[in-house]
């Protein structure tokens, strides 16, 4: 089978063209991870992000995040159309900056968890959940 | 205004000073995502709450911004110190401007 060189480089544009998309939905990611620590390192461990193995649906997967001595969490999911999932916020009377709630995941893929500690670094967690069914009216 | 919007609450009625108390809260509201797509195929219009915030005796307990991906009828489960006798009051705001309150009452004792 002859590829001319017109077909070689039009199969080369849309092999480029998938590996970039991928790339996209990350990247989308990390601006929103820059955004909450304002560019800050990110360490894994320190926050604990509660999520099950496998979600029969997708519309309603119970979490809980817990960072003991965070001000804020913030909770995204990587696969989702839109990314951002909360934002909770722990005022003086959190007796501990736990908290849990049901959310919509698309499909397949990781949650992730950002908590900005006491001492004003940034911890993570990451958790991959198997969907069955997806949410979002997909 | 989103129809048949109801919220509740859990919270204990007496807890001791100082004492970590656990709140759960639901408020029923459809969360329509803007992602999905009715019969005709025209994407149906976000309305959701966007924020949660409890407080306690005017104290803030936890301030949360909801997004698209949060299930239908938002519910939370979270700790509170209860360090005298007082009111939580807890707020949802709606996309729309809407905005749902309750309140509850704990003794010490």
């Amino acid at each position: 089978m002859d590829f001319t060189r017109r077909e070689t480089l039009a199969m080369g544009a849309g092999a480029a063209l998938l590996t970039v998309l991928p790339f996209r939905a990350n990247a989308a990611v990390d601006d929103l991870i820059n955004q909450f620590t304002g560019g800050a390192a990110v360490a894994e461990g320190g926050v604990d992000l509660t999520a099950p193995e496998i979600a029969e649906n997708g519309n309603t997967v119970p979490i809980s995040v817990d960072a003991a001595g965070a001000s804020a969490i913030m909770v995204l999911a990587a696969g989702n159309p839109t990314p951002p999932v909360a934002t909770f916020n722990f005022g003086p009377l959190a007796a501990s900056q736990s908290a849990s709630t049901r959310i919509r995941l698309a499909g397949t893929q990781d949650v992730i968890a950002i908590a900005k500690l006491a001492d004003g670094s940034f911890a993570r967690a990451s958790k991959t959940v198997k969907v069955t069914i997806g949410g979002c009216g997909g | 205004m989103a129809s048949g919007v109801k919220p509740r609450v859990k919270v204990p009625k007496k807890a001791a000073a100082g004492e970590a108390i656990t709140i759960k809260s639901l408020i029923s509201h459809k969360m329509e995502s803007g992602q999905r797509k009715d019969k005709s195929g025209n994407p149906i219009p976000r309305s959701i709450i966007n924020r949660f915030v409890v407080d306690f005796n005017g104290e803030n307990v936890i301030d949360v911004t909801l997004e698209p991906a949060i299930s239908t009828n938002p519910y939370f489960e979270f700790e509170a110190t209860v360090p005298a006798e007082g009111e939580f009051t807890f707020t949802w705001y709606d996309d729309d401007g809407s905005v749902y309150d309750t309140a509850k009452k704990v003794k010490i004792g």
